[in-house]
């Protein structure tokens, strides 16, 4: 049975029920008391991805490799990054209830069930643990009316991406005739074995994984449920469930389906195209920050699935990459949003931005610094992780989507230009709050990373190159 | 399943899921009406793998069904538990109403 390498799951999902008991045992114990436990549960789990054995277990349907270690402590960090942020806005927010960590950590479970899934079983229940948790955390402000139509609207149609995810999972088992990616992959090297009724599957699994990570023709739930729900489940959103939903998708292309890359490359090309379009255009006329950032990570996603298409084990790395940067500079620019509070309350306009070069210079260089990061700008770090793609795509010899991708990324850079302009240029208005030292952190830890990521990029890029291997290459 | 063949049961299934997706579409009225819909879907994918467990002799479809039927439970759950919040803080279900974020 082998469950030792589900240990840091197995670990995290107890110490999540640990965290519950002591907050009805305990009466003193509180939001933060909750979330500090939260983050001690993350760094061990993070201390056993790092140590657990690489194999199958759990009867096959559970792998750890080199590919789910990188993904899961990115994610780790990801969800550590996230909870640290709401440490100190979650009264702002409306969020600051016991059980808010505790639901980020049953998500953050359900992500790395997804990177482990080694069968269709393990695949759906980790895509419905974590859209389960991330349902109740996007509706977490109960009182607040945009809160909760951001939760009703993320439920309905993220259930209806589930149910279109489990309809496929239903066609590739009726006509593949297992649910182990091992056996399907063997199985569909033939390619004659390909029935029509497992293509069908094919698109509809594709679908609904399309939908987690937020791809154009699946991205309508985005900007609303970005704009309504809390900050901190924003940033939670945006980061850590991104990088596994990419991580799954990685996987189930390339292990099961991948001797099928006819079949379903030139359906990843059209959705990196049209998100990395829309990413780019929607973007400009926004004036909430909020959903500004659901656009850009839409379009974050587009350029992600370039590497996919390119079906390389380069290509591959690239889009390792370009997550491992994308969590830093997002939860970086996330703090930054977080920060912008007026007398106890949050403003989400771009043009509450105005005159923070003045009113406070450090916020505003960070702020500064990710949103160069995103348009692709040297030295930082988003630059590095659209260069590995773009590298990979034309390496393939899919110049047309390298060059769209580079000419879409210019104008993304107008949008993410103009709040720097905002902050820098126009007339000054009132100063915010004093920003909490936990908000301060995290931006801290973004900017270092997004900043120096150039100064030592050999020991990510190995670490890319190594989990890479573990998918079929 | 020998008299019949798989096929009436998978074009049963397909019936049911362009129902649930219809249902949650076209439907105008009542949010109830698609939760309802999202069952329908999850039933539909139900049927189909049942229908290939039987066909096949092989047991894992059935045993899926079974986390399915669990997960379809915990999902209407928050789906109710959000309705009711949603009734709390606007004062009605029906679809029209839920306009507040528009882009």
């Amino acid at each position: 049975m082998n469950a030792a390498v589900a240990l840091a799951e197995i670990v995290l999902a107890l110490s999540g029920l640990g965290i519950l008991m002591v907050g009805v045992l305990l009466r003193q114990a509180d939001f933060r008391f909750a979330s500090l436990l939260t983050i001690a549960a993350f760094i061990v789990a993070a201390l056993l991805v790092a140590v657990e054995p690489h194999g199958t277990g759990l009867f096959g349907a559970f792998v750890t490799d080199g590919f789910s270690t990188f993904m899961k402590l990115l994610v780790l960090a990801g969800a550590v990054l996230a909870v640290l942020m709401s440490l100190d806005t979650a009264r702002e927010t409306q969020v600051q209830r016991y059980e808010f960590p505790v639901m980020m950590l049953f998500a953050t479970i359900g992500m790395m069930l997804m990177i482990s899934a080694a069968d269709l079983m393990t695949l759906y229940l980790g895509v419905e643990l974590q859209s389960l948790s991330l349902y109740v955390l996007a509706a977490f402000a109960r009182d607040e009316p945009r809160a909760t139509e951001a939760g009703l609207k993320y439920f309905v149609l993220g259930s209806l991406a589930s149910g279109l995810l489990l309809y496929g999972i239903s066609l590739v088992w009726g006509f593949g005739g297992s649910m182990d990616f091992a056996v399907l992959a063997h199985t569909l090297s033939a390619p004659a074995v390909a029935s029509k009724g497992l293509l069908i599957g094919l698109v509809f699994v594709i679908s609904g994984l399309v939908f987690k990570v937020s791809a154009v023709p699946f991205h309508m739930w985005t900007p609303d449920v970005y704009e309504g729900a809390p900050t901190p489940v924003t940033a939670f959103m945006s980061t850590a469930p991104k990088v596994a939903g990419i991580a799954l998708l990685l996987r189930v292309m390339m292990t099961p389906f991948g001797h099928l890359a006819a079949e379903w490359q030139q359906v990843i090309v059209l959705v990196s195209v049209l998100s990395m379009a829309l990413g780019a255009f929607a973007a400009i006329s926004q004036h909430n920050i909020k959903r500004l950032m659901a656009y850009s990570s839409i379009g974050h996603v587009g350029y992600a699935l370039i590497g996919l298409a390119a079906g390389s084990a380069v290509g591959l790395r690239g889009v390792l990459i370009y997550m491992l940067t994308y969590v830093f500079m997002n939860a970086g620019t996330f703090g930054c949003i977080l920060a912008m509070r007026r007398r106890g309350h949050l403003v989400e306009e771009i043009s509450d931005l105005a005159g923070l070069a003045r009113n406070d210079p450090l916020l505003a260089f960070a702020f500064a610094i990710f949103m160069f990061s995103m348009a692709g700008i040297p030295p930082f770090a988003g630059f590095w992780g659209k260069y590995f793609i773009f590298a990979a795509a034309v390496q393939s010899g899919m110049w047309t989507l390298a060059v769209l991708g580079v000419l879409l990324s210019v104008v993304g850079a107008f949008y993410y230009i103009r709040i720097i302009k905002v902050m820098y240029f126009d007339e000054a208005k009132e100063a915010f709050d004093l920003r909490p030292a936990s908000l301060s952190l995290v931006v801290g830890i973004g900017a270092v990373f997004t900043t120096f990521f150039f100064v030592v990029p050999a020991p990510f890029v190995a670490a890319a190159t190594l989990a890479v291997k573990a998918l079929a290459f | 399943m020998t008299h019949i063949g798989l096929f009436p049961y998978l074009l049963v299934a397909a019936l049911l899921l362009v129902l649930g997706v219809a249902g949650i579409f076209l439907n105008r009225k009542n949010l109830i009406v698609i939760l309802m819909s999202i069952e329908l879907i999850l039933l539909a994918a139900n049927l189909n793998l049942v229908a290939f467990a039987a066909q096949r002799g092989d047991l894992v479809g059935q045993v899926f069904v079974m986390f399915t039927l669990t997960v379809a439970a915990a999902e209407a759950a928050i789906g109710l538990a959000i309705v009711v919040i949603t009734y709390r803080a606007r004062g009605t279900i029906a679809v029209e109403d839920v306009n507040l974020l528009k882009g």
